[in-house]
């Protein structure tokens, strides 16, 4: 059985790997162009981009539900969408917002979908769809029609829908949309006791705290293009941190950081925010804060606090699609 | 929040090595799952207990079991003061004049008074939303993904169409049956050609008409099912086979369109009537179920065609 299950699984750690996977819809739109991605089995994969820079479009590509105009995706091992039957059992997925029957119950929504799947065993239905509402907790609100649910109730249905079978992967996208706070630690620490339990996720995400909280690995689309992928931990390294002075003087904060090449200067109140000189710049090595600080001292700026600002990915994610979330054109 | 949270770079190389050794784990449950064939029909039921179940349906079904109680008790006022109704042959519904003589014969005035528009613009419902429906509704994607598979899913949807002409026709043949059997005597049924035969045999005859209106719509909902993989929207797609319904039906009540008459669904619709012939006219009865059959063929394949390579952006 072990020797059967690894031969299915040709997929040499890798869970989903695309190469110069490419859409382009009727009408001409290049919607994803050429995308290699390499999802590590085991990791929580952040997918990030603005609106319309191609992550559902890709998404959907994985799943099967659109053809590549070019290209290969494979999910698990195998090609898509050729291997939908096969993989799919082994895959849960959110895919922009749940989507319900209104007129039937939570339960009953979640016993219609398990019926779609042919590998689901009938005889246990009832008990995994029990244990999945448990789990999302919607226990209490399983035998309302579901047109009467929140969207955050609806979102919990979503996720209890991907997790009603054991998977291998789980395709998120967007699941804390539309949830209050409480509900979205609720999901946050569900997705961590899933990745700890050996599930790979693939989120997408807008909320980019969410995504420095929760993931280990992280891709940026934008335009249709991959911008850049790796772990969270090499692109927050990319990013160079801002200094940061807090001063009653911030004049003469000024004057003293510029003397020592610190560039892109501004002073709003008591805060003096600069970047340090590049590594390797036209100027040679950068100053050491120390010495900067020390500077300030010996100009006789009086400085409350000194340190460096680290980048948050949000800084990171702008700088890379420099267009923050507006949508692309 | 800093990126130099602990938390945040989890790509330690032992917790990953761990997640993958749990996965592989994961895998091997998944993988190993036996799996029966007969499972495969788990999703033809739900999908015939959510249609039937549905509001929307039984709606449906309580309007076309009204339609012969109204022709009853209309029949039943008028004719109670002794006339006949609609002054002779050349009104109203077929076999109308007859109802007074025997309830039986409501059941095939209702069949033929439904059959030309009320009864299919029911099965057109069903047939457009069938699939642009849930497209609309966004759950096409996630019965796709669970995966209900492409082919499946059709055969699921055109399987619960046909289910639903037959029960739609059963609905109207039983409503008219226990209507007439309340309000007109029932007995000898006098045949279009003037023999009888017993009341048992009539029953069979009743229960043999309504086979052939159902299997009349198989063509329509053929149709239904192909505009219905062609939109997203439930609604246009109810809309445009009901509005292609109406105009079939106008095109073949045109003389001068004669020659094409022949090729349209609807054509042999009312060829019902042969079976109430001793012996039985089966000329039109056959021509009627061929064309059905071709139209059912042509656009199930079509449907098919479009629905397995259509890409899914609701």
């Amino acid at each position: 059985m072990a020797e059967l299950t690894a031969a299915d699984r040709s997929d040499d750690g890798t869970v989903i790997s695309t190469e110069g996977l490419t859409k382009r819809y009727r009408g001409g739109q290049l919607a994803v162009d050429a995308l290699d991605l390499a999802v590590p089995r085991g990791s929580v994969f952040g997918f990030l981009g603005p609106n319309g820079s191609g992550k559902t479009t890709t998404i959907r590509m994985l799943l099967g539900l659109i053809e590549p105009s070019g290209g290969t995706a494979r999910l698990l091992g195998s090609p898509m969408p050729q291997g939908v039957r096969r993989v799919l059992p082994r895959v849960g997925a959110l895919i922009e917002g749940p989507a319900l029957y209104g007129f039937l119950s939570g339960r009953d929504n979640l016993l219609r979908l398990d019926a779609a799947d042919p590998t689901a065993d009938p005889r246990t239905r009832t008990a995994r769809v029990g244990q999945a509402l448990e789990r999302v907790g919607l226990a209490a609100a399983a035998g309302k029609k579901a047109r009467a649910y929140s969207l955050g109730m609806k979102q919990r249905l979503g996720l209890a829908a991907a997790l009603l079978q054991p998977r291998e992967l789980l395709v998120l996208d967007e699941p804390t949309n539309g949830l209050d706070p409480q509900g979205m630690r609720e999901i946050r620490h569900l997705v961590r006791e899933l990745a700890d339990g050996g599930i790979t996720v693939f989120l997408s995400s807008h909320l980019l705290d969410e995504i420095e909280q929760v993931c280990s690995h992280t891709a940026v689309m934008n335009r249709g293009r991959l911008v850049t992928q790796g772990t969270v931990a090499e692109m927050a390294a990319g990013a160079r941190g801002r200094l940061l002075v807090t001063t009653p003087d911030p004049a003469e904060a000024v004057r003293v950081l510029k003397e020592h090449g610190v560039t892109d200067l501004t002073a709003e109140e008591d805060r003096v925010c600069g970047e340090l000189p590049v590594p390797d710049g036209p100027e040679g090595a950068p100053p050491d804060p120390a010495d900067l600080n020390a500077a300030l001292v010996r100009a006789e700026v009086r400085v409350r606090s000194f340190g460096m600002e680290r980048a948050s990915l949000e800084d990171v994610f702008v700088s890379l699609t420099g267009e923050g979330f507006d949508v692309a054109g | 929040m800093s990126l130099a949270e602990p938390e945040a770079g989890t790509g330690a190389g032992a917790e990953e090595a761990a997640r993958a050794g749990s996965a592989a784990r994961t895998g091997a449950a998944a993988a190993s799952r036996p799996v029966s064939p007969l499972w495969s029909l788990g999703f033809l039921r739900s999908e015939l207990i959510t249609t039937f179940r549905r509001w929307r349906t039984l709606a449906l079904f309580g309007v076309l079991a009204l339609v012969p109680v109204l022709v009853g008790v209309a029949v039943k006022i008028e004719t109670s003061g002794g006339g006949t109704v609609g002054g002779g042959d050349g009104d109203g519904p077929a076999f109308i004049s007859q109802v007074t003589n025997n309830g039986l014969f409501l059941v095939f005035t209702s069949l033929a008074a439904t059959l030309p528009f009320f009864l299919p613009m029911t099965v057109g419902v069903i047939a457009g939303d069938a699939v642009a429906g849930e497209a609309n509704a966004g759950t096409l994607r996630y019965l796709l993904v669970a995966p209900a598979g492409r082919t499946r899913l059709l055969l699921a949807k055109f399987t619960t169409v046909l289910a639903f002409c037959l029960t739609a026709t059963l609905v109207v043949a039983v409503s008219a049956l226990a209507t007439g059997a309340l309000l007109f005597p029932v007995g000898e049924v006098t045949l279009l050609s003037g023999t009888s035969v017993p009341f048992g045999e009539g029953l069979l005859r009743a229960l043999l008409v309504a086979a052939l209106v159902a299997a009349s719509l198989i063509g329509l909902a053929a149709v239904g099912l192909f505009i219905s993989t062609l939109t997203n929207s439930g609604i246009a797609a109810m809309a445009a086979t009901v509005g292609l319904l109406i105009t079939v039906q106008i095109v073949n009540s045109i003389p001068q369109l004669h020659d094409i008459h022949p090729y349209l669904f609807p054509n042999y619709w009312l060829s019902f009537a042969d079976v109430l012939r001793d012996p039985i006219y089966w000329d039109d009865l056959l021509k009627n179920l061929g064309l059905q059959g071709v139209y059912g063929a042509v656009f199930a394949s079509a449907a098919w065609a479009r629905f397995t390579t259509k890409d899914i952006t609701a």
